[in-house]
């Protein structure tokens, strides 16, 4: 702004002498000037720069040396970017269909309840509005062994043997992706709620005039109306389970990834990567990889969803 | 109200369903419960599982705020979601507007350019990020913390919808009257979207408090760690003393709980907005 009144003064009569058309395009110039700067710099330099790393061999220290695709090469024959591949997937197939069903079924019953509806949501909301550093030490905490954690506690006094939890190779997958299932469920139930608030009720009157069951109409008219709702969260969670990362680097701390990398997620191998072992160009391979991944992801669910 | 609708509210079935949705409510705030009862819970008295404790005690939270290192983190977080909300809201709307309202050329490509962003993972940038932060002495300080969420693609790209719908009309008369652009702008657009500047604020504020990796990778001394990665870094010191671990999660979740109960339904209504339309 401060340059554009500048313009006008010392070149008043040129600015006086431009059309109303003109001066509203260096008025938008001038207003796209910082941001501009700011996608250019810290968006789309460093995104091309991520390229270029991840074809170099770099310890941040010496020069980087450009070794062609040489990591990607490395990184195929690396058998724990495979198990870090296979959890990374694992966490998107679990948890998008297990929150989205939990969220659906929640937000369908609850559209229908008046009475106490806000704080019921709002129980299921709060979740949401935590910090999952924080949570994660909570949940770890309730996967402890019997006389400190409470899930164990509550196994035991049942009669049922205590389960590992984080200790175990097969357990401590879902055990980590389960705060993030939770955190993330109010918000999911709460734009389900708009969803099936914005479905006309005339729909619903005329079908149950014709006597149509409850469960036809959900098949029939809820759900296809929900469609755009149901793509938006089906890519907004899957995304946000591929690039898993607090939960996981909290409650396995010490162990990062877990026994045997059991929880490792694609992200906290570049974490890994990067700022422990200082690889960069082998780091900056793997975020490429996870571009990738979330682009097909994304792209196939858009397809899928939309053609149906 | 008539005695069928009557019976129909208080139909077994639909009461039932009631007392599930309540109850998975409940279980919801398991967490909570268990983290606030713990933090009041002296050493001893942990490994009793009760819900209500024995004996309520304030020492964890004398002992995790004496250092004054919590509320150095807490400080931090605070500035820095506060200032890069601030930012986001007037640059994300700025932009926002001029991409609603102004006819240029290359006024598409700035709109595509920009919502191309969103397909790169923050992630993917972090090392190039890290690297420019060490070039330019940027490490370990607010600013390097700060930079890369200044503006994003997302804030820009709802509040551009929401300028779409402010009538021409408007911003026309204020031209005949003689305002100047970014008056247009300031005083006349700005405050027609007041629920979407609020919904951005809110998801802003949200995402920079509870952010984590970066910060993490930023930061090396502990006078600049923000909240969630004090936290991390004190849990682990103190690994074995849960109460105290509690008490510092407790302390980390406090300040967005009650914000939520205070403003709970401006909060679900841009959550959603920023959701749907962004």
């Amino acid at each position: 702004m401060t340059a554009n009144t500048q313009v006008a003064r010392s070149g008043g009569r040129l600015w006086q002498g431009l059309s109303l058309q003109q001066k509203q395009v260096v008025w938008a110039w001038a207003f796209l000037a910082v941001p501009i700067l700011f996608y250019g710099l810290i968006r789309f330099y460093p995104t091309v720069e991520a390229f270029v790393i991840s074809t170099t061999n770099w310890n941040l220290m010496s020069s980087p040396s450009f070794v062609g695709l040489a990591n990607f090469k490395r990184l195929m024959a690396d058998p724990v970017f495979w198990q870090v591949f296979r959890n990374t997937f694992l966490y998107l197939l679990i948890g998008t269909p297990v929150s989205l069903v939990l969220a659906f079924t929640i937000a369908y019953h609850l559209d229908r309840v008046r009475f106490m509806h806000g704080f019921i949501r709002a129980l299921y909301f709060l979740p949401f509005l935590t910090t999952a550093t924080a949570m994660a030490w909570v949940w770890r905490w309730f996967y402890q062994p019997v006389p400190i954690g409470l899930i164990n506690d509550v196994i035991s006094s049942l009669g049922f043997s205590q389960q590992p939890f984080l200790r175990s190779t097969t357990q401590a997958l879902p055990a980590v992706l389960a705060p993030a299932i939770w955190a993330g469920l109010g918000f999911q139930v709460v734009i389900f709620l708009a969803g099936l608030r914005a479905i006309p009720t005339t729909y619903y009157e005329a079908a149950r005039i014709d006597g149509v069951s409850d469960f036809a109409i959900l098949r029939k008219i809820t759900l296809p109306l929900l469609k755009p709702t149901i793509i938006f969260l089906v890519v907004f969670s899957s995304i946000g389970f591929l690039r898993i990362f607090d939960q996981v680097y909290n409650m396995t701390s010490g162990d990062p990834g877990g026994p045997l990398n059991a929880t490792k997620p694609l992200v906290l191998m570049i974490y890994q990567t990067a700022f422990s072992s200082f690889d960069m160009g082998y780091a900056a391979a793997q975020t490429v990889v996870l571009f990738l991944v979330l682009l097909c992801v994304s792209l196939l669910q858009l397809r899928l969803l939309r053609d149906r | 109200m008539t005695g069928s609708s009557l019976m129909q509210r208080f139909a077994p079935g639909r009461v039932i369903v009631w007392l599930l949705l309540l109850a998975g409510g409940l279980l919801m705030l398991t967490p909570l419960l268990f983290m606030f009862s713990t933090s009041l819970k002296d050493s001893a008295d942990i490994y009793d599982l009760r819900l209500i404790p024995a004996a309520p005690t304030l020492d964890n939270y004398k002992t995790v705020l004496s250092d004054g290192r919590f509320l150095r983190w807490f400080w931090n977080s605070l500035a820095i979601a506060t200032i890069v909300t601030l930012s986001n809201v007037f640059f994300d709307s700025l932009v926002g507007y001029t991409l609603a309202k102004f006819q240029f050329r290359g006024r598409y490509l700035v709109f595509l350019a920009i919502l191309s962003t969103l397909m790169i993972p923050t992630e993917m940038l972090v090392i190039p990020w890290y690297v420019m932060a060490k070039n330019f002495g940027w490490l370990d300080s607010y600013w390097g913390i700060m930079f890369p969420g200044m503006m994003t693609a997302f804030g820009t790209f709802l509040m551009k919808q929401f300028f779409e719908t402010v009538p021409n009309d408007f911003l026309e008369a204020a031209r005949v009257d003689g305002l100047n652009e970014f008056a247009i702008f300031w005083r006349i657009a700005l405050p027609l979207v007041t629920p979407a500047l609020s919904a951005l604020a809110i998801f802003t504020f949200l995402s920079n408090w509870t952010a984590f990796i970066w910060p993490l990778i930023v930061t090396t001394s502990k006078e600049l760690y923000t909240l969630p990665v004090g936290l991390a870094s004190f849990a682990v010191e103190s690994q074995i003393q849960w109460e105290l671990i509690m008490t510092g999660a407790a302390l980390a979740t406090i300040p967005t709980l009650a914000v939520f109960l205070l403003l709970q339904r401006y909060i679900v209504r841009g959550v959603v907005l920023a959701g749907l339309k962004g």
